[in-house]
């Protein structure tokens, strides 16, 4: 674009009126704003500061919706169903959509008395520390078996305490049941439609 | 011998509280940024604090934090980088703060002269003529931790902090200094005490018809406004705080300073606030007169408390300081010049011009 474009729009810079280019009048009134606020802080209580850990806006088990968000990825759970069997299925597919690497499943032969699958996890441990907290895992499981909870202050004092075993994971579901439910009673079953549906010719349709 | 005990007795009690008060400042200043945006501020060192024996302790606001950031100081490792000018490095920060500290050297903390209680003197070094030009040779001193900082720390934003700095106090000083010469004009000395008792006295005919006391505030309000704008500057706190200036120059002239070298240098610009304080309040808002206390009263009790007036004015010149902190952005560096050499210093001439034509003439009047 050239210098003399009639498409060129011109800024000037704003002019400054008398008493701002004094800046004591502009200062006065600068002072007498944070002075209102230090006079409300002192005097009405009116800062906004949380005392984190004696006073929490988000407690343990406190319903979604009282949260500040409801779609915040904590601290993974692993799923029971109603039987109090853990859901998952050994499938693998967290462990593999998940870009950390950080999800260890070992897979075993369900047990005879659990006709609903062939499969179930003997250990599954998720490195929290590795973890990206992307949510990946749960977008991936068919069955709804994990599940990233709004937990967020997860702390340890070492990084083997950090290393959630299965145990631990569940625990986290029990803890965490009453607030979050489980988005998914029961698995989702795909609506599956007939495939001579899509096959059959469609006889609206006419020849040009 | 006596007066030699005396002497160092007076130099260990000021160096003492004066460093106590660095450290409370700090915490203060916190505080007044906190409660400037809504915040809280440190409130945890001190509260539910268990001494041994089982003894419990619960101070507010905080009131330990400035012994847990004092022994971190101490504490942390002090870094000096290979590429330093190692002499100079060190050097730096003793100079900030030495400059700082024996500018209390001629400061009254307390009634002096005739005012002061018999035996006692408020001051280290007392009957200094010229106290002022004193304090000031002092205060420009101070600069030379921060230039020679700035260049030994071998690093660009070091370096362009102090640049800056001596840019800024070469176009500081002047206003600095002819924003004082009016009341020096007015009462006639450059004797700290003469200055005081001069605006405990009946002033000028317009403050006597406004009954309003002699105070170099309203006697001098237009040097009194150069004395604490030029003040800003000379304490590099902000708006003019362009030689530390983080957002620009990373630390500014301590970026490469770390532990109680950093701490060292801002002890020393902490102590030239005090002093700042201090003189603003003596030249210009009365030193240690209140309404309630006569110039003839001269014994123990009204001497203690004329220094606790004094103390008073100058905590409020101090969270005066720090409330302008935490309200104004920092200049930009033209700004700064043109302040200075377009506003203040003609401003300043005017004033002097000015005063001393009415000295003058009630001289003449007489």
């Amino acid at each position: 674009m050239r210098a003399d474009d009639p498409h060129l729009k011109r800024l000037t810079p704003p002019t400054l009126t008398i008493s701002e280019k004094f800046f004591l009048p502009q200062i006065a009134a600068g002072l007498a704003v944070t002075a209102k606020h230090m006079f409300g802080v002192v005097f009405k209580d009116k800062a906004f500061t949380v005392q984190y850990p004696e006073q929490q806006e988000i407690q343990v088990g406190q319903p979604v919706n009282l949260r500040t968000s409801a779609v915040y990825r904590g601290v993974h759970r692993l799923n029971k169903d109603e039987q109090g069997r853990v859901k998952c299925v050994a499938c693998m597919l967290c462990a593999t959509a998940c870009p950390a690497h950080c999800i260890d499943i070992v897979g075993a032969t369900a047990p005879e008395t659990w006709p609903d699958r062939e499969k179930y996890c003997e250990s599954f441990v998720i490195d929290e520390l590795r973890c990206i907290y992307c949510g990946m895992c749960e977008e991936a499981c068919p069955v709804e078996a994990i599940e990233l909870t709004g937990l967020y202050d997860l702390t340890g004092l070492s990084r083997e305490q950090m290393i959630f075993d299965k145990t631990k994971l569940l625990s986290v579901f029990d803890v965490t049941k009453e607030g979050e439910p489980m988005r998914f009673g029961q698995p989702p079953r795909p609506e599956i439609t007939p495939p001579t549906a899509l096959a059959a010719p469609d006889t609206t349709a006419t020849n040009p | 011998m006596l007066v030699v005990i005396g002497i160092l007795i007076k130099i260990l009690v000021v160096v003492g509280i004066t460093q106590g008060a660095v450290a409370y400042m700090i915490l203060l200043e916190r505080k007044v940024a906190a409660y400037s945006q809504d915040r809280i501020g440190p409130n945890r060192c001190g509260s539910n604090l268990v001494l041994p024996g089982g003894f419990r302790l619960n101070l507010p606001f905080g009131l330990l934090q400035p012994i847990a950031d004092g022994a971190k100081m101490i504490l942390k490792e002090d870094v000096i980088p290979s590429y330093v000018e190692k002499p100079l490095y060190i050097l730096a920060p003793a100079i900030s703060i030495i400059a700082a500290m024996i500018g209390f050297a001629v400061i009254p903390f307390g009634p002096v002269g005739t005012q002061a209680p018999s035996g006692v003197n408020f001051q280290i070094a007392p009957g200094v003529d010229i106290g002022i030009v004193y304090v000031f040779a002092i205060g420009s001193l101070a600069v030379y931790g921060v230039i020679l900082g700035g260049w030994a720390s071998n690093n660009k934003y070091s370096f362009l902090g102090g640049l800056r700095s001596s840019a800024q106090l070469i176009s500081y000083e002047i206003p600095l200094g002819m924003s004082i010469l009016g009341m020096v004009l007015l009462a006639g000395s450059l004797d700290l005490n003469t200055i005081v008792n001069y605006q405990d006295g009946h002033g000028l005919w317009l403050t006597r018809w406004l009954g309003l006391p002699a105070w170099g505030v309203f006697v001098q309000p237009i040097g009194c406004l150069l004395f604490i704008i030029s003040a800003f500057a000379e304490t590099n706190r902000l708006p003019f705080d362009l030689p530390e200036a983080e957002q620009e120059l990373v630390g500014g002239y301590h970026t490469e300073y770390s532990a109680m070298k950093f701490g060292m240098f801002f002890l020393g610009e902490y102590l030239h606030v005090i002093t700042v304080s201090y003189l603003t309040v003596i030249l210009f808002f009365g030193g240690w007169d209140a309404p309630f206390l006569n110039q003839i009263q001269s014994d123990w009790f009204s001497g203690l408390l004329k220094a606790l007036v004094l103390l008073v004015k100058v905590g409020l010149m101090v969270f005066f300081m720090m409330w302008v902190r935490w309200t104004i952005p920092r200049f930009r560096y033209d700004q700064l010049m043109d302040l200075a050499w377009k506003a203040l210093i003609p401003i300043a001439l005017v004033n002097l011009v000015a005063t001393a034509a009415i000295v003058e003439l009630l001289r003449s009047s007489h």
